[in-house]
Protein backbone atom coordinates (compact mmCIF):
# COMPACT_ATOMS: atom_id res chain seq x y z
CA UNK A 1 0.00 0.00 0.00
CA UNK A 2 2.98 2.29 1.02
CA UNK A 3 4.46 2.37 -2.51
CA UNK A 4 1.22 2.96 -4.31
CA UNK A 5 0.45 5.97 -2.08
CA UNK A 6 3.86 6.98 -2.78
CA UNK A 7 3.81 7.10 -6.07
CA UNK A 8 0.18 8.68 -6.12
CA UNK A 9 1.52 11.16 -3.77
CA UNK A 10 4.70 11.90 -6.18
CA UNK A 11 3.14 12.17 -9.52
CA UNK A 12 0.54 14.63 -7.64
CA UNK A 13 3.47 16.76 -5.77
CA UNK A 14 4.71 17.10 -9.63
CA UNK A 15 1.33 17.92 -11.06
CA UNK A 16 1.16 20.95 -8.74
CA UNK A 17 5.11 22.21 -9.32
CA UNK A 18 4.37 22.11 -12.63
CA UNK A 19 1.00 24.12 -12.67
CA UNK A 20 3.03 26.46 -10.40
CA UNK A 21 5.78 27.12 -12.84
CA UNK A 22 3.32 27.59 -15.64
CA UNK A 23 0.05 29.06 -13.85
CA UNK A 24 -1.61 27.68 -16.85
CA UNK A 25 -4.31 25.71 -15.74
CA UNK A 26 -5.66 27.91 -12.54
CA UNK A 27 -5.27 30.98 -14.05
CA UNK A 28 -7.21 29.95 -17.13
CA UNK A 29 -9.75 28.12 -15.29
CA UNK A 30 -10.72 30.67 -12.94
CA UNK A 31 -10.91 33.44 -16.16
CA UNK A 32 -13.23 31.37 -17.52
CA UNK A 33 -15.01 30.58 -14.38
CA UNK A 34 -15.44 34.28 -13.42
CA UNK A 35 -16.58 34.85 -17.27
CA UNK A 36 -19.31 32.04 -16.80
CA UNK A 37 -20.28 34.36 -13.26
CA UNK A 38 -20.28 37.09 -14.69
CA UNK A 39 -22.12 36.50 -17.59
CA UNK A 40 -24.92 34.54 -16.29
CA UNK A 41 -25.04 37.09 -13.41
CA UNK A 42 -26.05 39.74 -15.81
CA UNK A 43 -28.88 37.86 -17.33
CA UNK A 44 -30.32 36.24 -14.15
CA UNK A 45 -29.83 39.08 -11.30
CA UNK A 46 -32.11 42.18 -12.06
CA UNK A 47 -32.18 44.95 -10.31
CA UNK A 48 -30.84 43.61 -7.64
CA UNK A 49 -32.81 40.18 -7.46
CA UNK A 50 -31.90 37.06 -8.54
CA UNK A 51 -34.48 34.03 -10.07
CA UNK A 52 -34.94 31.57 -7.37
CA UNK A 53 -32.10 29.08 -7.00
CA UNK A 54 -29.69 30.44 -9.55
CA UNK A 55 -26.95 30.52 -7.27
CA UNK A 56 -26.73 27.15 -6.86
CA UNK A 57 -27.07 26.16 -10.60
CA UNK A 58 -24.69 28.86 -11.61
CA UNK A 59 -22.26 27.53 -9.30
CA UNK A 60 -22.23 24.21 -10.36
CA UNK A 61 -22.50 24.73 -14.16
CA UNK A 62 -19.05 26.49 -13.66
CA UNK A 63 -17.79 24.14 -11.39
CA UNK A 64 -18.69 21.75 -14.16
CA UNK A 65 -17.38 23.69 -17.22
CA UNK A 66 -13.93 25.21 -15.35
CA UNK A 67 -13.52 20.81 -13.99
CA UNK A 68 -13.72 20.02 -17.91
CA UNK A 69 -11.47 22.76 -19.35
CA UNK A 70 -8.93 21.43 -16.36
CA UNK A 71 -9.43 18.07 -17.26
CA UNK A 72 -8.25 18.66 -20.98
CA UNK A 73 -5.37 20.33 -20.29
CA UNK A 74 -3.58 18.31 -17.53
CA UNK A 75 -3.64 15.24 -19.51
CA UNK A 76 -2.74 17.65 -22.66
CA UNK A 77 0.27 18.22 -20.51
CA UNK A 78 1.01 14.41 -20.84
CA UNK A 79 0.20 13.69 -23.83
CA UNK A 80 2.60 16.72 -25.34
CA UNK A 81 5.89 14.92 -24.02
CA UNK A 82 4.23 11.04 -24.14
CA UNK A 83 4.92 11.35 -20.48
CA UNK A 84 2.09 9.76 -19.72
CA UNK A 85 3.88 6.04 -20.99
CA UNK A 86 6.47 6.46 -19.02
CA UNK A 87 4.14 7.58 -15.61
CA UNK A 88 2.40 4.27 -17.33
CA UNK A 89 5.72 2.34 -17.43
CA UNK A 90 6.88 3.00 -14.07
CA UNK A 91 6.84 -0.03 -11.69
CA UNK A 92 4.71 1.28 -9.48
CA UNK A 93 0.47 -0.20 -9.80
CA UNK A 94 -0.91 1.82 -12.49
CA UNK A 95 -3.86 2.88 -10.67
CA UNK A 96 -1.65 4.89 -9.05
CA UNK A 97 -1.35 7.22 -11.83
CA UNK A 98 -4.89 7.71 -11.86
CA UNK A 99 -4.96 8.57 -7.58
CA UNK A 100 -1.90 10.77 -8.44
CA UNK A 101 -3.51 12.68 -11.29
CA UNK A 102 -7.28 12.89 -9.30
CA UNK A 103 -5.46 14.49 -6.65
CA UNK A 104 -4.12 17.22 -8.57
CA UNK A 105 -6.95 17.98 -10.69
CA UNK A 106 -8.83 18.14 -7.69
CA UNK A 107 -6.18 20.20 -5.90
CA UNK A 108 -6.22 22.83 -8.98
CA UNK A 109 -10.27 22.76 -9.44
CA UNK A 110 -10.37 23.65 -5.10
CA UNK A 111 -8.06 26.17 -5.78
CA UNK A 112 -10.68 28.05 -8.66
CA UNK A 113 -13.51 27.07 -6.53
CA UNK A 114 -11.42 29.20 -3.29
CA UNK A 115 -12.49 32.15 -6.13
CA UNK A 116 -15.47 31.27 -7.94
CA UNK A 117 -17.77 30.50 -4.16
CA UNK A 118 -17.27 33.83 -2.62
CA UNK A 119 -17.77 35.61 -6.49
CA UNK A 120 -21.19 33.87 -6.69
CA UNK A 121 -22.45 34.15 -3.04
CA UNK A 122 -21.39 38.08 -4.12
CA UNK A 123 -23.02 38.22 -7.23
CA UNK A 124 -26.25 36.54 -6.24
CA UNK A 125 -26.63 37.67 -3.07
CA UNK A 126 -26.41 34.59 -2.20
CA UNK A 127 -25.76 33.42 2.07
CA UNK A 128 -23.03 30.67 0.29
CA UNK A 129 -20.79 31.32 3.29
CA UNK A 130 -23.11 31.18 6.14
CA UNK A 131 -22.52 27.51 6.52
CA UNK A 132 -19.32 27.31 5.55
CA UNK A 133 -18.84 23.41 6.70
CA UNK A 134 -21.91 22.36 5.01
CA UNK A 135 -20.93 24.32 1.54
CA UNK A 136 -17.45 23.34 1.83
CA UNK A 137 -18.46 18.99 2.06
CA UNK A 138 -20.81 19.85 -0.98
CA UNK A 139 -18.57 21.51 -3.17
CA UNK A 140 -15.09 19.16 -1.92
CA UNK A 141 -17.22 16.16 -2.54
CA UNK A 142 -18.81 17.33 -5.59
CA UNK A 143 -15.57 18.33 -6.96
CA UNK A 144 -14.24 14.80 -5.95
CA UNK A 145 -17.25 12.68 -7.72
CA UNK A 146 -16.91 15.31 -11.06
CA UNK A 147 -13.49 14.11 -11.10
CA UNK A 148 -13.16 10.91 -10.20
CA UNK A 149 -14.62 10.11 -13.40
CA UNK A 150 -13.36 12.95 -15.18
CA UNK A 151 -9.78 11.73 -15.10
CA UNK A 152 -10.76 8.39 -16.08
CA UNK A 153 -12.14 9.07 -19.22
CA UNK A 154 -9.64 12.12 -19.79
CA UNK A 155 -6.83 9.18 -19.63
CA UNK A 156 -8.75 6.80 -21.34
CA UNK A 157 -9.11 10.20 -24.36
CA UNK A 158 -6.13 11.14 -24.68
CA UNK A 159 -4.59 9.38 -27.62
CA UNK A 160 -8.02 10.08 -29.66
CA UNK A 161 -7.51 12.96 -32.03
CA UNK A 162 -11.74 14.25 -31.20
CA UNK A 163 -10.76 13.94 -27.21
CA UNK A 164 -11.70 18.04 -26.71
CA UNK A 165 -14.95 16.86 -28.05
CA UNK A 166 -15.51 13.76 -26.68
CA UNK A 167 -14.76 14.23 -23.15
CA UNK A 168 -17.50 16.67 -22.21
CA UNK A 169 -19.93 14.52 -24.15
CA UNK A 170 -18.94 11.01 -22.32
CA UNK A 171 -18.42 13.51 -19.14
CA UNK A 172 -21.56 14.96 -19.01
CA UNK A 173 -24.16 12.60 -19.13
CA UNK A 174 -22.32 10.40 -16.73
CA UNK A 175 -21.94 13.15 -13.83
CA UNK A 176 -25.72 13.98 -13.43
CA UNK A 177 -25.97 12.29 -10.50
CA UNK A 178 -22.93 14.77 -9.11
CA UNK A 179 -24.00 17.55 -10.27
CA UNK A 180 -27.97 17.32 -9.45
CA UNK A 181 -26.97 16.11 -5.71
CA UNK A 182 -24.62 19.40 -5.56
CA UNK A 183 -27.60 21.61 -6.93
CA UNK A 184 -30.09 20.31 -4.63
CA UNK A 185 -27.44 20.32 -1.34
CA UNK A 186 -26.91 24.25 -2.38
CA UNK A 187 -30.17 24.96 -2.57
CA UNK A 188 -30.96 23.49 0.85
CA UNK A 189 -28.47 25.21 2.33
CA UNK A 190 -29.52 28.86 0.87
CA UNK A 191 -33.44 28.21 1.85
CA UNK A 192 -34.41 30.51 4.47
CA UNK A 193 -34.27 28.53 6.63
CA UNK A 194 -31.87 26.43 5.49
CA UNK A 195 -32.59 22.47 5.46
CA UNK A 196 -29.63 21.57 7.05
CA UNK A 197 -31.22 17.48 7.23
CA UNK A 198 -31.88 17.73 3.47
CA UNK A 199 -28.16 19.24 2.96
CA UNK A 200 -26.64 16.30 4.99
CA UNK A 201 -28.57 14.20 2.94
CA UNK A 202 -27.26 15.47 -0.07
CA UNK A 203 -23.69 15.34 1.30
CA UNK A 204 -24.10 11.56 1.96
CA UNK A 205 -25.21 11.03 -1.60
CA UNK A 206 -22.34 12.67 -2.89
CA UNK A 207 -19.98 10.78 -0.67
CA UNK A 208 -21.46 7.39 -1.77
CA UNK A 209 -21.01 8.50 -5.20
CA UNK A 210 -17.97 9.12 -5.08
CA UNK A 211 -17.05 6.08 -3.23
CA UNK A 212 -18.40 3.92 -6.11
CA UNK A 213 -16.91 6.17 -8.76
CA UNK A 214 -14.02 5.85 -7.42
CA UNK A 215 -13.21 1.84 -6.89
CA UNK A 216 -14.67 1.85 -10.22
CA UNK A 217 -12.12 4.17 -11.70
CA UNK A 218 -9.14 1.92 -9.79
CA UNK A 219 -10.68 -1.67 -10.58
CA UNK A 220 -10.65 -0.22 -14.57
CA UNK A 221 -7.86 2.08 -15.13
CA UNK A 222 -5.01 -0.23 -15.99
CA UNK A 223 -7.28 -2.79 -18.70
CA UNK A 224 -8.31 0.56 -20.02
CA UNK A 225 -5.10 2.10 -20.34
CA UNK A 226 -3.06 -1.02 -21.79
CA UNK A 227 -4.78 -0.75 -25.14
CA UNK B 1 12.74 -9.87 -11.02
CA UNK B 2 15.36 -10.39 -13.72
CA UNK B 3 15.86 -11.94 -17.01
CA UNK B 4 17.91 -12.36 -19.25
CA UNK B 5 16.16 -12.82 -22.72
CA UNK B 6 12.73 -11.72 -24.15
CA UNK B 7 11.24 -13.44 -26.75
CA UNK B 8 8.08 -12.56 -29.06
CA UNK B 9 6.67 -15.79 -30.40
CA UNK B 10 4.04 -15.50 -33.15
CA UNK B 11 2.79 -12.25 -32.19
CA UNK B 12 0.37 -10.24 -34.14
CA UNK B 13 -1.44 -6.70 -33.68
CA UNK B 14 -4.32 -5.28 -34.97
CA UNK B 15 -5.85 -2.12 -34.92
CA UNK B 16 -9.17 -2.46 -35.50
CA UNK B 17 -9.09 -4.38 -39.17
CA UNK B 18 -5.41 -2.70 -39.58
CA UNK B 19 -3.01 -5.07 -39.31
CA UNK B 20 0.53 -3.55 -37.73
CA UNK B 21 2.03 -6.64 -36.95
CA UNK B 22 1.74 -10.51 -38.34
CA UNK B 23 2.96 -13.54 -36.42
CA UNK B 24 6.56 -12.32 -35.96
CA UNK B 25 8.97 -14.36 -33.95
CA UNK B 26 12.61 -13.12 -32.76
CA UNK B 27 14.42 -13.64 -29.40
CA UNK B 28 16.93 -10.82 -27.90
CA UNK B 29 19.64 -12.02 -25.28
CA UNK B 30 21.67 -9.94 -23.11
CA UNK B 31 24.36 -8.38 -24.64
CA UNK B 32 22.62 -7.99 -28.13
CA UNK B 33 21.85 -4.71 -29.87
CA UNK B 34 19.09 -6.15 -32.39
CA UNK B 35 18.32 -3.44 -34.96
CA UNK B 36 14.46 -3.11 -36.01
CA UNK B 37 14.40 -1.81 -39.51
CA UNK B 38 12.32 -1.00 -41.55
CA UNK B 39 10.05 2.24 -43.34
CA UNK B 40 7.30 4.11 -41.42
CA UNK B 41 4.61 1.70 -40.51
CA UNK B 42 6.38 -1.62 -40.69
CA UNK B 43 5.32 -1.95 -37.03
CA UNK B 44 8.67 -1.12 -35.26
CA UNK B 45 6.73 1.41 -32.90
CA UNK B 46 4.45 -1.26 -32.32
CA UNK B 47 6.67 -4.13 -31.62
CA UNK B 48 8.32 -2.04 -28.84
CA UNK B 49 5.28 -0.64 -27.00
CA UNK B 50 4.15 -4.34 -26.59
CA UNK B 51 7.30 -5.39 -25.59
CA UNK B 52 7.39 -1.80 -23.07
CA UNK B 53 3.49 -4.03 -21.81
CA UNK B 54 1.85 -0.36 -23.01
CA UNK B 55 0.47 -2.69 -25.84
CA UNK B 56 -1.14 -5.79 -25.58
CA UNK B 57 -0.66 -7.95 -28.81
CA UNK B 58 -3.60 -9.57 -30.44
CA UNK B 59 -2.28 -12.78 -30.53
CA UNK B 60 1.03 -14.64 -29.84
CA UNK B 61 3.24 -14.72 -27.08
CA UNK B 62 6.25 -12.52 -25.23
CA UNK B 63 8.30 -13.89 -22.93
CA UNK B 64 10.94 -11.87 -20.53
CA UNK B 65 12.44 -14.66 -19.23
CA UNK B 66 10.28 -16.85 -18.29
CA UNK B 67 7.29 -14.70 -17.27
CA UNK B 68 4.63 -14.27 -19.65
CA UNK B 69 3.26 -10.71 -20.85
CA UNK B 70 0.41 -10.96 -18.75
CA UNK B 71 2.42 -11.54 -15.77
CA UNK B 72 4.40 -8.63 -16.15
CA UNK B 73 3.66 -6.23 -13.73
CA UNK B 74 5.93 -3.79 -12.04
CA UNK B 75 8.83 -5.89 -11.32
CA UNK B 76 9.01 -6.51 -15.00
CA UNK B 77 8.36 -3.18 -15.68
CA UNK B 78 11.12 -1.93 -13.37
CA UNK B 79 13.69 -3.87 -15.74
CA UNK B 80 12.30 -1.67 -18.85
CA UNK B 81 13.90 1.54 -19.77
CA UNK B 82 12.05 2.89 -22.76
CA UNK B 83 13.24 6.04 -25.04
CA UNK B 84 10.34 7.50 -27.41
CA UNK B 85 9.99 9.31 -30.14
CA UNK B 86 9.32 11.96 -27.52
CA UNK B 87 11.77 12.74 -24.86
CA UNK B 88 9.20 11.86 -22.28
CA UNK B 89 10.54 14.87 -19.72
CA UNK B 90 8.44 17.43 -18.70
CA UNK B 91 9.57 20.63 -20.14
CA UNK B 92 8.76 23.35 -17.19
CA UNK B 93 10.82 21.06 -14.41
CA UNK B 94 14.58 21.20 -14.54
CA UNK B 95 16.98 18.97 -15.72
CA UNK B 96 17.52 17.79 -11.58
CA UNK B 97 13.61 17.47 -10.92
CA UNK B 98 12.68 15.54 -14.22
CA UNK B 99 15.24 12.98 -12.97
CA UNK B 100 14.55 13.13 -9.16
CA UNK B 101 11.17 12.67 -10.00
CA UNK B 102 11.43 9.49 -12.35
CA UNK B 103 14.28 8.02 -9.58
CA UNK B 104 11.47 8.36 -6.89
CA UNK B 105 8.85 6.84 -8.70
CA UNK B 106 11.22 3.78 -9.23
CA UNK B 107 12.08 3.90 -5.51
CA UNK B 108 15.67 3.46 -5.84
CA UNK B 109 17.93 4.65 -3.30
CA UNK B 110 21.19 6.99 -3.40
CA UNK B 111 18.65 9.18 -5.51
CA UNK B 112 20.77 12.11 -5.27
CA UNK B 113 24.15 10.34 -6.70
CA UNK B 114 21.84 8.43 -9.25
CA UNK B 115 20.92 11.91 -10.41
CA UNK B 116 24.50 13.86 -10.17
CA UNK B 117 25.78 10.44 -12.34
CA UNK B 118 23.26 10.70 -15.12
CA UNK B 119 23.80 14.62 -15.57
CA UNK B 120 27.08 14.03 -16.00
CA UNK B 121 26.81 11.37 -18.33
CA UNK B 122 24.38 13.50 -20.45
CA UNK B 123 27.01 16.38 -20.14
CA UNK B 124 24.59 18.37 -18.63
CA UNK B 125 25.63 18.74 -14.95
CA UNK B 126 26.12 22.92 -15.44
CA UNK B 127 22.55 23.01 -16.50
CA UNK B 128 21.24 21.02 -14.39
CA UNK B 129 19.09 23.35 -12.73
CA UNK B 130 17.47 25.10 -15.55
CA UNK B 131 13.97 24.21 -16.84
CA UNK B 132 13.98 21.69 -19.60
CA UNK B 133 12.17 23.39 -22.10
CA UNK B 134 15.28 26.05 -22.56
CA UNK B 135 17.42 22.84 -23.73
CA UNK B 136 18.06 22.04 -27.39
CA UNK B 137 16.35 18.70 -29.13
CA UNK B 138 19.85 17.36 -28.29
CA UNK B 139 19.90 17.78 -25.10
CA UNK B 140 16.73 16.84 -24.26
CA UNK B 141 17.87 14.00 -26.00
CA UNK B 142 20.82 13.08 -24.03
CA UNK B 143 18.75 13.77 -20.77
CA UNK B 144 16.30 11.38 -22.39
CA UNK B 145 18.09 8.29 -22.73
CA UNK B 146 19.51 9.53 -19.21
CA UNK B 147 16.11 9.39 -17.53
CA UNK B 148 15.64 6.04 -19.34
CA UNK B 149 18.29 4.57 -17.70
CA UNK B 150 18.45 5.49 -14.47
CA UNK B 151 16.93 2.43 -13.22
CA UNK B 152 19.72 0.17 -14.85
CA UNK B 153 17.26 -1.99 -16.97
CA UNK B 154 17.88 -5.00 -18.29
CA UNK B 155 15.72 -4.28 -21.43
CA UNK B 156 16.09 -0.74 -22.94
CA UNK B 157 14.14 -0.05 -26.05
CA UNK B 158 15.14 3.07 -27.72
CA UNK B 159 13.11 4.56 -30.76
CA UNK B 160 14.45 6.78 -33.27
CA UNK B 161 17.08 7.55 -30.16
CA UNK B 162 19.54 9.35 -32.38
CA UNK B 163 16.83 11.94 -33.64
CA UNK B 164 18.21 15.32 -32.79
CA UNK B 165 21.49 14.72 -32.47
CA UNK B 166 24.38 15.96 -34.21
CA UNK B 167 27.15 13.73 -35.98
CA UNK B 168 29.50 13.37 -32.35
CA UNK B 169 26.57 13.15 -30.47
CA UNK B 170 24.90 9.92 -32.23
CA UNK B 171 28.41 8.69 -32.21
CA UNK B 172 28.52 8.79 -28.84
CA UNK B 173 25.17 7.52 -28.21
CA UNK B 174 26.49 4.37 -30.25
CA UNK B 175 29.49 3.90 -27.82
CA UNK B 176 26.97 4.63 -24.78
CA UNK B 177 24.90 1.72 -26.47
CA UNK B 178 27.92 -0.63 -26.96
CA UNK B 179 28.75 -0.34 -23.48
CA UNK B 180 25.48 -0.99 -21.97
CA UNK B 181 25.08 -4.41 -24.35
CA UNK B 182 28.70 -5.39 -23.12
CA UNK B 183 27.60 -4.89 -19.30
CA UNK B 184 24.72 -7.86 -20.58
CA UNK B 185 21.68 -5.44 -21.31
CA UNK B 186 19.44 -6.73 -24.04
CA UNK B 187 18.89 -3.15 -26.65
CA UNK B 188 16.21 -3.45 -28.82
CA UNK B 189 16.56 -0.27 -31.26
CA UNK B 190 14.32 1.06 -33.85
CA UNK B 191 15.75 3.35 -36.66
CA UNK B 192 15.72 4.46 -39.87
CA UNK B 193 19.64 5.52 -39.84
CA UNK B 194 21.21 2.37 -41.48
CA UNK B 195 24.71 4.17 -41.09
CA UNK B 196 24.39 4.36 -37.34
CA UNK B 197 22.78 1.29 -37.91
CA UNK B 198 25.58 -0.69 -39.30
CA UNK B 199 27.83 0.95 -36.91
CA UNK B 200 26.07 -0.33 -33.58
CA UNK B 201 23.78 -3.06 -34.00
CA UNK B 202 25.10 -6.85 -33.64
CA UNK B 203 21.76 -8.38 -35.25
CA UNK B 204 19.28 -6.58 -37.77
CA UNK B 205 15.61 -7.72 -38.11
CA UNK B 206 13.95 -6.02 -40.53
CA UNK B 207 10.29 -5.58 -40.42
CA UNK B 208 7.80 -5.17 -43.46
CA UNK B 209 4.10 -4.35 -43.55
CA UNK B 210 4.31 -5.62 -40.25
CA UNK B 211 5.70 -9.23 -40.98
CA UNK B 212 9.51 -10.24 -40.02
CA UNK B 213 11.39 -10.11 -44.05
CA UNK B 214 14.36 -10.88 -42.67
CA UNK B 215 17.28 -10.99 -40.08
CA UNK B 216 20.83 -11.03 -40.33
CA UNK B 217 23.03 -12.03 -37.87
CA UNK B 218 25.97 -9.97 -40.09
CA UNK B 219 25.22 -6.32 -40.19
CA UNK B 220 27.80 -5.29 -42.09
CA UNK B 221 26.40 -4.24 -45.55
CA UNK B 222 22.82 -3.38 -43.79
CA UNK B 223 22.17 -0.93 -46.73
CA UNK B 224 22.37 -3.54 -49.20
CA UNK B 225 20.50 -6.16 -47.29
CA UNK B 226 17.71 -3.96 -45.93
CA UNK B 227 16.86 -2.95 -50.11
CA UNK B 228 16.62 -6.54 -50.76
CA UNK B 229 14.22 -7.33 -48.13
CA UNK B 230 12.13 -4.49 -48.82
CA UNK B 231 11.92 -5.16 -52.20
CA UNK B 232 11.25 -9.04 -51.29
CA UNK B 233 14.42 -10.51 -51.99
CA UNK B 234 16.17 -10.46 -48.52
Amino acid sequence: MRPFLTAAWLIARKDLTVEVRSREIVATTVFFAVSCTLVFAFSLVQEGRTVVDAAAGLLWIAIAFSGTLALGRTFERERFNDTLRALMLAPSDRPAIYVGKLLGILAMLLAVELVLVPLVGLLFQAPLLAHPGLIGALVLLGTLGFCAVGTLFAAMLVRTRSRDVLLPVVLYPLTIPVIIAGVRGTVAVLASPPDLAMAQFWIGLLASFDAVFILLALWTFEPVMTE
Amino acid sequence: MDFDRISFTNVSRYFERRRALSHVTLECAGGEIVGLLGHNGAGKSTLLSIAATLLRPSAGEIRYGTAAFDDAGPDVRRRIGVLGHETQLYGELTATENLRFFASLYGMNRIEDRVALALSRAELSRRAHDAVSGFSRGMRQRLALERALLHEPRLLLLDEPFTGLDHHASLAMADRLASLAAEGRIVLLATHDLDLAERVVTRAAILRDGRLAAIHNDPRSLRARYLDAQIGTG
